[in-house]
C-alpha cells in the first residue's frame, strides 16, 4: 500500500533523513518517535509534498507521489490530510468554513472565494463535528475555540477530504493531557470505523504504545526502530532518545492513570 | 572600583570637561549648518529670476486680491457652490475609482513580491522593482504623456493615479503580507487548495483590516492629487479652478468657492477617514 525506499532529504550539508525505508501493506495506525529533529516532521512534510525530497521514493498504491507535480500533486495532498501541532486553522473564519477548507481541492477557485460551497457539503461538514462532539460551536470563529478544540476542528478538515491516509505531526504537543486523550481517541475512532492509515508523529511513549499498531523510531534521520509496541522496550526507548539509564518514561509521561500502576509497567 | 584606565581624582571636574567638550563640539556643528544653509539660500537666490527679497512683500498679494474680489459678492458663494459641486464629483470619483482599482492590483502585486508567499519566488526582485517604478513615477508626469494620447479628460487621470496607487500600495500591502501569520497558509496548502485559494482564504481574512486602512490614506492622498491633476487638463474641480484663476480679477469670487470646496471636501474625508481607521485599528487589535 505504502512502500518508502531510500528517502532523504538534506539541507546543505545536514541530512535530516537519511535514506528512510519501509513498508506497509494495510492501513494501519502507525506512530513515528524520535527526540526532536531526528526528521519526524520532515518526514511528514515530504509525504504530504510541502517539503520536496532529495532523493528516493514513495509510492502509494503503485504511485511515486514524489514525481507529481501540480494539479497531480495538489490531488494527492488532498488523499493525504495532514494534522499539525498549532492547529493550522484560519484564526478569523468560522469553524464550518475551516471544515469545508477540505473540500478546496475538489471546488472551483472562483466558487470557494466567495464561500459558494454545495449545500450538502455544508451538511457534511457539520455532520462530521458532530461526531467530533464540537457541532455546537459550528458558526464560532476558529479563534474563539480552546486549543483542544481547535484540533478536532482540524480532523474535521481532515475527514473532509476524504483521505486514504492521514498525517499527524504532533497533533496533542500543545494540548493538555485531557484534550490529548479526546484528540488522540478521535484519532484511532477514524482508523477503527473509516479504516484509513493513521500515521502520527508522537513525542511521548505511552501514547504510541496504548494508540499505535506499530511503531517506528527514528535517531538523527534514520529509522533505529520497527516494530510492535510490544517490542518498545526501555532499552529500546533509551536508544532511539539516545538517554542513558537516568531516562524514564513515566517522568514525562502525559496520561491520566494512577501512578503506582504505571511505575510497576516499567521494568527499571 | 573604577573601569577607566586612569581613575579620575576629581569625578566633577572630570564631566564637567566632558561637557564642555559635548558643548563645543556641538555648537560648532550647529554653525557650519547655518552657515551652508545662508551661503546656499544666498547662491539660489541670486540665480532666481525674480529674487526673494524683492517678492517677498507680494506673497500676499493674490490673497488679498481674491479677498478683494470675493467679499463684496458672499452672498453668491451657495451659487457657486452649486455650479462647481459636479466637477468636485467628477474630481472624487476620479480618486474612487483609482484607489479601488489601484488597490486591487496592489494586493496581486503584493502577494508575488513577498517573501514566502510568492507564486514564482524567484519573481520577487521583478515584482518588487516592477512596483518601485511605479510608485517613482508621479502622478503629474504619466497624466502630460496620457492627455497628449487620448486627449484631456478623467481617463488619463484616472489611469496616472491608478499606476501610482498600485505601486505605493503594493509596497505597503507586502509589508503588510510579511507579518502574516504562515500556519493557516501551510494549513491550506496541506489539503490541496491552489495559490489563489491559500491568498484568498488563508492570507487576506488576517490582513483586510490592514489593507483597508491603508487603502483609506491613499484614497484622501488620491484626492489632493486628482485636484491638482485637473491643473494640466484632466478635468474635474482642478480644471475649474485653474480657469477660474486665468480669469483674472473680477473673477476670484469663483475662486474663492472653489478653494473653500475643495478645503471642507479634504478636511471631511481626512476626519472621515481617520475615524474608520481608529475603529479598524481598535477591533483588529494591532
Amino acid at each position: 500500500m505504502l512502500l518508502v525506499e531510500n528517502l532523504t532529504k538534506s539541507f546543505g550539508s545536514n541530512t535530516a533523513v537519511d535514506r528512510m525505508t519501509f513498508e506497509v501493506d494495510r492501513p494501519m495506525m502507525i506512530g513515528i518517535i524520535g527526540r526532536s529533529g531526528a526528521g519526524k516532521s520532515t518526514f511528514l512534510r515530504m509525504m504530504n509534498r510541502m517539503t520536496p525530497a532529495s532523493s528516493g521514493r514513495l509510492v502509494f498504491e503503485g504511485t511515486d507521489v514524489l514525481q507529481l507535480t501540480g494539479g497531480g500533486m495538489r490531488q494527492w495532498q488532498s488523499q493525504c490530510a495532514m494534522i499539525f501541532q498549532q492547529f493550522n486553522l484560519v484564526p478569523r473564519m468560522d469553524v464550518v468554513s475551516n471544515v469545508l477548507h477540505g473540500t478546496l481541492n475538489r471546488r472551483s477557485t472562483l466558487g470557494t472565494m466567495f464561500n459558494l460551497y454545495p449545500t450538502e457539503d455544508i451538511h457534511k461538514a457539520i455532520d462530521i463535528l458532530d461526531r467530533l462532539g464540537i457541532a455546537d460551536h459550528a458558526a464560532k470563529r476558529a479563534e474563539a475555540l480552546s486549543g483542544g478544540q481547535q484540533q478536532r476542528v482540524a480532523i474535521a478538515r481532515a475527514l473532509m477530504q476524504d483521505p486514504k491516509v492521514i498525517l499527524a505531526d504532533e497533533p496533542i504537543a500543545s494540548l493538555d493531557p485531557m484534550n490529548a486523550q479526546i484528540v488522540m481517541d478521535a484519532l484511532r475512532r477514524i482508523h477503527d470505523e473509516d479504516g484509513r492509515m493513521v500515521i502520527a508523529n508522537l513525542h511521548t511513549l505511552d501514547t504510541a504504545r496504548r494508540y499505535c499498531d506499530r511503531v517506528i523510531g527514528m535517531r538523527d534521520g534514520r529509522i533505529v526502530f520497527d516494530g510492535s509496541p510490544a517490542q518498545l522496550t526501555v532499552g529500546v526507548a533509551r536508544d532511539i532518545y539516545g538517554a542513558d539509564e537516568t531516562f524514564s518514561e513515566s517522568a514525562t509521561s502525559t496520561e491520566i492513570r494512577e501512578h503506582t500502576g504505571h511505575q510497576a509497567r516499567v521494568p527499571a | 572600583m573604577s573601569l577607566s584606565p586612569n581613575p579620575p581624582h576629581d569625578p566633577r571636574a572630570n564631566y564637567i570637561q566632558m561637557m564642555q567638550r559635548k558643548r563645543l563640539y556641538g555648537g560648532l556643528t550647529m554653525a557650519i549648518f547655518a552657515l551652508l544653509l545662508v551661503s546656499g539660500f544666498m547662491l539660489a537666490n541670486d540665480r532666481n529670476a525674480g529674487g526673494f527679497w524683492s517678492g517677498l512683500p507680494h506673497v500676499l498679494d493674490f490673497p488679498a486680491d481674491v479677498w478683494a474680489d470675493a467679499a463684496p459678492k458672499v452672498d453668491q458663494l451657495p451659487g457657486h457652490f452649486l455650479t462647481f459641486f459636479p466637477s468636485l464629483l467628477e474630481t472624487i470619483n476620479i480618486a474612487a475609482v483609482s484607489t479601488l482599482i489601484g488597490a486591487a492590483i496592489a494586493v496581486v502585486l503584493s502577494m508575488l513580491a513577498t517573501r514566502g508567499l510568492a507564486l514564482w519566488p524567484r519573481a520577487i526582485p521583478v515584482f518588487r522593482r516592477a512596483m518601485d517604478i511605479m510608485r517613482a513615477m508621479p502622478e503629474i508626469v504619466i497624466a502630460l504623456v496620457l492627455i497628449f494620447v487620448l486627449g484631456g479628460g478623467p481617463v488619463p487621470a484616472m489611469i496616472a493615479i491608478t499606476f501610482h496607487t498600485a505601486g505605493a500600495l503594493g509596497k505597503l500591502f507586502s509589508e503588510v503580507n510579511e507579518n502574516a501569520d504562515l500556519k493557516p497558509i501551510e494549513g491550506l496548502q496541506s489539503v490541496g487548495a491552489g495559490w489563489v485559494q491559500r491568498m484568498w482564504l488563508g492570507v487576506i481574512p488576517q490582513v483586510a483590516p490592514n489593507y483597508f486602512s491603508y487603502g483609506l490614506l491613499r484614497f484622501e492622498i488620491n484626492i489632493r492629487a486628482s485636484a491638482i491633476l485637473g491643473f494640466v487638463g484632466a478635468g474635474g474641480i482642478g480644471y475649474e479652478l485653474k480657469n477660474a484663476m486665468s480669469w483674472g480679477l473680477g473673477k476670484f469670487d469663483e475662486a474663492a468657492a472653489i478653494f473653500i470646496l475643495l478645503f471642507l471636501t479634504i478636511v471631511v474625508f481626512d476626519q472621515l477617514s481617520s475615524r474608520v481607521r481608529q475603529g479598524l485599528i481598535h477591533k483588529g487589535g494591532h
